[in-house]
């Protein structure tokens, strides 16, 4: 849990993702296009995956969870939420103050 | 069987000729006589499909007592009047002319006429005469195959029934099955599996639900345009507001219901008219359609409105990209997954046929996540431009949606309709 955070908290965007699901290749390529350079974890290469998995499933109360997208330290979620904050215009703000783009 | 026919013959005969010989004739002789014909009858009746064959040989025996009766003596009467027993045995004799005997039909009217001609020495009504028994005898008859028939139909009956509950139930299994392969069977309208091009049973409920919806959406429309013109206070037509948009809400979540068993229903449109299907997007219409709807029609807008909805425009056009990029992405790999070593190789290996089927499978089973995002983006579309908007504008922002699309099937209707050219 504390290794979840410890790593969400160590870049401005931390992306945990599947590399097979399509969803995190749809939030990647949406950070990609803002500019943002996120730290991308998948979870299905990491050794300690399965682990982290349980802990975002636990947290975002959905399995799978992939893609869980932290910004600035705080859970943002999976990619409807992402989806709705982008629409919302809230995103960039977001993403602003958190540093991970700048204009 | 016969032999025991013969025996019960012999029996009966011996019976009656010993009561006639052994003492003077009486008419208590002639009563038990009956009695024993009655007796026979039963015995007789052994035959019911030809019950009129089996009464025959007592009605024969009847007559001949009647016409030996006669001569000797009084006779028995019938219960009832002389005349009603005329017509009886008048009913009787067509009937009787259907049989093979010719003598009987002569020997019963001998009988009745002497019947009505004897004297008035009549016996209490409850004697039985012959036409009587045999009236008794063909009603017995008929009231006995009646009853058979009842049987035969109730069993009948109840074999269907059982047999529809069976169908009702392979029906359904079938039905679950279909759900569960995500549409890959197809029902005709026996309930029977059949190739492609026929609706799967969750298709064509969301199909009906939808032709709901769009009757429902008209008349929240029709009270919308009302209460715009009539220029109600401003809660009121928040209210009907906040219901169009919980209405669009609905219709998202029925998507999202059939989704989940038949995504491929969503995705090709079928459910859609002809010319909403030109604008067709991961199972439904562009968010980013909407927003160039409002920004054309929806005026006045403020400095700060006409801002905040091209910046939604813009995250719009972004998460729209990023859908097509991956689904592009899914396409490309799907092909890859069908086309990989199978097109060269000429030995069929099942084996890794099957593994790359399922690799397949999983990908394209991908695709309601698809369906999903996109309708979510229409939804928080609708519920973004319902925050920018004032009341007025989002109540006619919802109004010129919903004719825009009205007008797309309008022309899809006429388009269909349309007279086609003979020839060439």
């Amino acid at each position: 849990m504390d290794r979840v955070s410890k790593l969400a908290s160590d870049r401005a965007v931390v992306i945990f993702s599947v590399s097979s699901c399509c969803m995190c290749h749809t939030v990647k390529r949406l950070f990609c296009d803002l500019g943002v350079n996120p730290a991308i974890y998948e979870l299905d290469h990491d050794p300690r995956g399965k682990d982290i998995e349980r802990v975002l499933a636990r947290m975002i109360g959905r399995n799978p969870p992939a893609p869980v997208v932290f910004i600035g330290g705080r859970l943002v979620g999976p990619t409807d939420q992402v989806m709705s904050l982008h629409l919302g215009g809230k995103l960039v703000p977001l993403l602003k103050e958190a540093g991970a783009i700048w204009l | 069987m016969l032999f025991m026919i013969w025996l019960n013959w012999i029996k009966i005969f011996s019976s009656i000729w010993i009561t006639m010989i052994n003492r003077p004739f009486k008419k208590t002789d002639i009563t038990k006589c009956m009695q024993v014909l009655m007796c026979a009858d039963q015995t007789l009746n052994i035959f019911p499909s030809q019950p009129m064959h089996a009464v025959d040989p007592a009605t024969q025996i009847g007559q001949a007592l009647a016409n030996g009766s006669t001569s000797k003596g009084p006779v028995n009467q019938a219960m009832g009047a002389p005349p009603t027993q005329r017509k009886n045995s008048d009913h009787a004799s067509p009937a009787l002319a259907n049989q093979d005997n010719d003598q009987r039909p002569t020997v019963k009217r001998e009988g009745s006429r002497k019947a009505t001609t004897s004297s008035s020495e009549q016996e209490a009504p409850k004697t039985p005469d012959p036409k009587t028994l045999r009236r008794l005898a063909q009603n017995r008859e008929a009231a006995r195959k009646s009853r058979i028939r009842k049987k035969a139909y109730i069993q009948q009956l109840e074999t269907s029934r059982i047999r529809l509950s069976q169908l009702e139930q392979e029906l359904q299994m079938a039905r679950t099955q279909g759900s569960i392969l995500g549409g890959g069977l197809f029902f005709n309208d026996q309930g029977l599996p059949t190739a492609g091009g026929a609706l799967t049973a969750e298709a064509a409920m969301f199909d009906m639900e939808y032709v709901r919806w769009l009757e429902e959406h008209h008349k929240l429309m029709f009270q919308l345009r009302a209460a715009l013109e009539e220029h109600l206070p401003e809660n009121q037509l928040q209210l009907l507001v906040e219901s169009a948009l919980s209405h669009h809400e609905m219709l998202i979540n029925m998507k999202g219901h059939i989704a989940r068993s038949d995504v491929f229903h969503l995705t090709t449109g079928t459910w859609m008219s002809p010319a909403e299907r030109c604008f067709l997007w991961i199972g439904g219409y562009r968010p980013g359609e909407l927003i160039k709807i409002v920004l054309r029609h929806i005026k006045p807008l403020t400095e700060q409105q006409i801002v905040a909805i091209c910046n939604l425009q813009q995250s719009v056009q972004e998460s729209e990209d990023a859908l097509n990029h991956s689904l592009d992405a899914v396409h490309r790999s799907l092909s890859e997954t069908i086309t990989s070593d199978v097109l060269t190789s000429s030995a069929v290996d099942m084996a890794s046929f099957m593994s790359r089927m399922s690799v397949a499978m999983s990908k394209l089973s991908s695709l309601e996540a698809f369906v999903r995002q996109a309708d979510n983006l229409r939804l928080q579309t609708l519920h973004r431009l319902h925050q920018i908007l004032t009341v007025r504008q989002s109540a006619r922002c919802f109004l010129a949606i919903t004719e825009y699309f009205h007008r797309l099937r309008a022309l899809s209707s006429l388009w269909v309709s349309r007279p086609r050219q003979e020839g060439v």
